[in-house]
């Protein structure tokens, strides 16, 4: 009787990870060099797709108005979900109280969130409208020049959320001794934040700032769905929200692949970057020695 | 610890924000059409019907519930099925392709699915499944495993080796160890996973998206998504569906709220 299991426990996940998920990615690939219309066979296009993304003006603009949000919810979020997280952290009854209200969002799916969202700011029954006020002047999702600024506003209640449950429990970790001897230092509580939560958290605001810069290259339902694709006009169709129209409505799905490589390729690449320039590794083998 | 006041201040700040919308998505969803219309949103009813409801359960809303339900059944067995033997095998077997294929699945871990929704659908009507339940089902669980699977590792590996070896010493077969020692002890991980896998199996909006078009295989995401049309101006019908989607993992949140939250953060919590 064998007593290790074989590898055959293992083959039917990897199989079926390997056919369902890892194909796919590689099929990308491959399809960003064909021409396919989503019903015939893909046919082999060479660099054509490629080439024409250089060039695609729409493109650009949708990658422009993804950098806008990507950075716009990065500094909104993180600051929020830090805070909050590290208040979450703590032990009193009241915040265990109220974190759980905090978390709530996450039990929403992405329709439920945007429908809603889009009822409230509806210009004519909306909340904004009851609230009155300047607010009810506003046409949060009807105004070009303000639609991806609510779109940012949105994926913030969306996912802080999950943020600060990720700075809630490396809050917890840290070990207690560092504020009890900081506060026999005379540490107050600002200098303890920044000298002892601030670098303790280092790898959660990485990890936590890497999840968004891949969210906001490759995550398009939100948008969606809050303001019918995109709008006004094109006014918040950011680059993948235009991947998936090209692909699904203007039925180029050959050319929608190549916009789904540089979008992987973007965010794996700015994933990188970011650890390398916060010395990521290095941290990681200072936490072993601790 | 003393009193923090920036932290609480926006710690209340952002109560408000969170508790607002979902209060005004139950008090609207009570409130009469022509209610809704003439009086202030922001008021509770003072006269709550439940007719929104009505209107909502007899509008296919059911059968979109009935979908969801197996979507997310048929998602969960598959993780469960397939990543508690292979965590086991990478944990305790000696075999190279094991340890290949782990790395393999945790490359995954990296791979947005939103990239892949054009090769996913190639592959699903090449199979002849488009529009089919099993046409989400399928890449709704393999997006899961590569998490689920390292949830199940790191809780086996904390398992004591001599645990696995006084099993085999008393004779166990491997799938003795897995049933007698690996799933007792791995009962709380498979609870993190089963919640993890679960809610995204229930919320999930992309893959129906692209892979179903049929009224009798819409899930609950796209029902919303549909009854927003459907219902036209009709919003409290719109938030009485909406809350009602919300309503099943409201109430596990309500049971397990520790084991919800731990699964919404598996893979990346520290």
């Amino acid at each position: 009787m064998r007593q290790r299991p074989s590898f055959w426990y293992a083959a039917p996940a990897f199989a079926f990870f390997a056919l369902f998920a890892a194909l796919p990615m590689v099929l990308v690939v491959f399809l960003s060099f064909t021409s396919w219309d989503g019903l015939g066979t893909p046919q082999p296009n060479g660099v054509d797709n490629w080439a024409r993304l250089a060039d695609d003006g729409q493109a650009y603009d949708a990658v422009g108005r993804t950098a806008i949000l990507m950075v716009v919810s990065w500094l909104v979020q993180t600051p929020i979900a830090l805070l909050i997280g590290v208040w979450a952290a703590g032990r009193q009854r009241s915040r265990a109280v109220l974190s759980s209200i905090f978390f709530l969002p996450l039990l929403l799916s992405t329709a439920a969130i945007a429908l809603l969202w889009k009822v409230m700011l509806d210009p004519n029954f909306g909340v904004t409208q009851a609230l009155g006020g300047p607010l009810g002047d506003i046409q949060f999702l009807g105004d070009p020049s303000i639609a991806l600024y609510t779109v940012a506003f949105v994926i913030t209640w969306q996912y802080v959320p999950f943020h600060t449950l990720l700075y809630q429990g490396a809050a917890r970790a840290i070990p207690r001794n560092l504020y009890e001897a900081a506060t026999i230092d005379g540490a107050g509580r600002v200098r303890q934040f920044v000298h002892i939560t601030l670098p303790q958290l280092r790898y959660t605001i990485i990890t936590s700032s890497i999840l968004m810069i891949v969210g906001s290259l490759t995550t398009f339902d939100t948008v969606l769905i809050l303001t019918d694709g995109g709008g006004p006009g094109t006014a918040s169709r950011i680059a993948p929200l235009h991947m998936y129209i090209t692909g699904f409505s203007g039925f180029e799905m050959g050319y929608a692949s190549t916009m789904a490589v540089l979008l992987v390729v973007v965010g794996t690449g700015l994933s990188l970057l970011v650890m390398r320039v916060t010395g990521y590794r290095s941290m990681n083998s200072q936490q072993e020695g601790a | 610890m003393k009193r923090n006041v920036p932290a609480g201040v926006s710690a209340l700040v952002w109560l408000v924000l969170v508790a607002g919308p979902l209060y005004f998505m139950v008090a609207v969803s009570l409130r009469g059409r022509a209610d809704y219309l003439t009086n202030n949103p922001l008021k509770p009813p003072t006269d709550p019907t439940l007719d929104n409801y009505r209107t909502v359960l007899t509008g296919g809303f059911g059968g979109y519930l009935f979908n969801n339900v197996v979507v997310t059944f048929a998602t969960v067995a598959i993780v469960v099925l397939l990543g508690v033997p292979a965590a086991y095998a990478i944990v305790r077997s000696t075999s190279k392709l094991v340890q290949r294929g782990f790395t393999l699945l945790l490359a995954g871990l990296a791979i947005p699915a939103q990239a892949t929704i054009i090769p996913v659908y190639l592959l699903i009507t090449r199979l002849n499944l488009y529009d089919s339940l099993t046409a989400i089902i399928l890449p709704t669980a393999a997006f899961a495993l590569p998490v689920a699977t390292l949830v199940l590792t790191n809780s086996l590996r904390d398992v004591p080796k001599e645990l696995y070896e006084a099993q085999t010493i008393d004779g166990a077969s491997a799938f003795g160890v897995l049933r007698h020692l690996v799933l007792p002890l791995a009962k709380p991980a498979i609870v993190t996973v089963v919640v993890y896998t679960a809610l995204n199996a229930w919320n999930g909006f992309l893959f129906p998206l692209v892979l179903t078009q049929s009224e009798s295989t819409r899930v609950l995401t796209l029902g919303l998504w549909n009854f927003q049309g459907q219902f036209g101006t009709n919003v409290p019908a719109l938030l009485a569906a909406v809350t009602l989607s919300v309503l099943p993992i409201f109430v596990v949140y309500l049971i397990g709220r520790r084991y919800l939250l731990s699964g919404l953060t598996a893979g990346f919590g520290k």
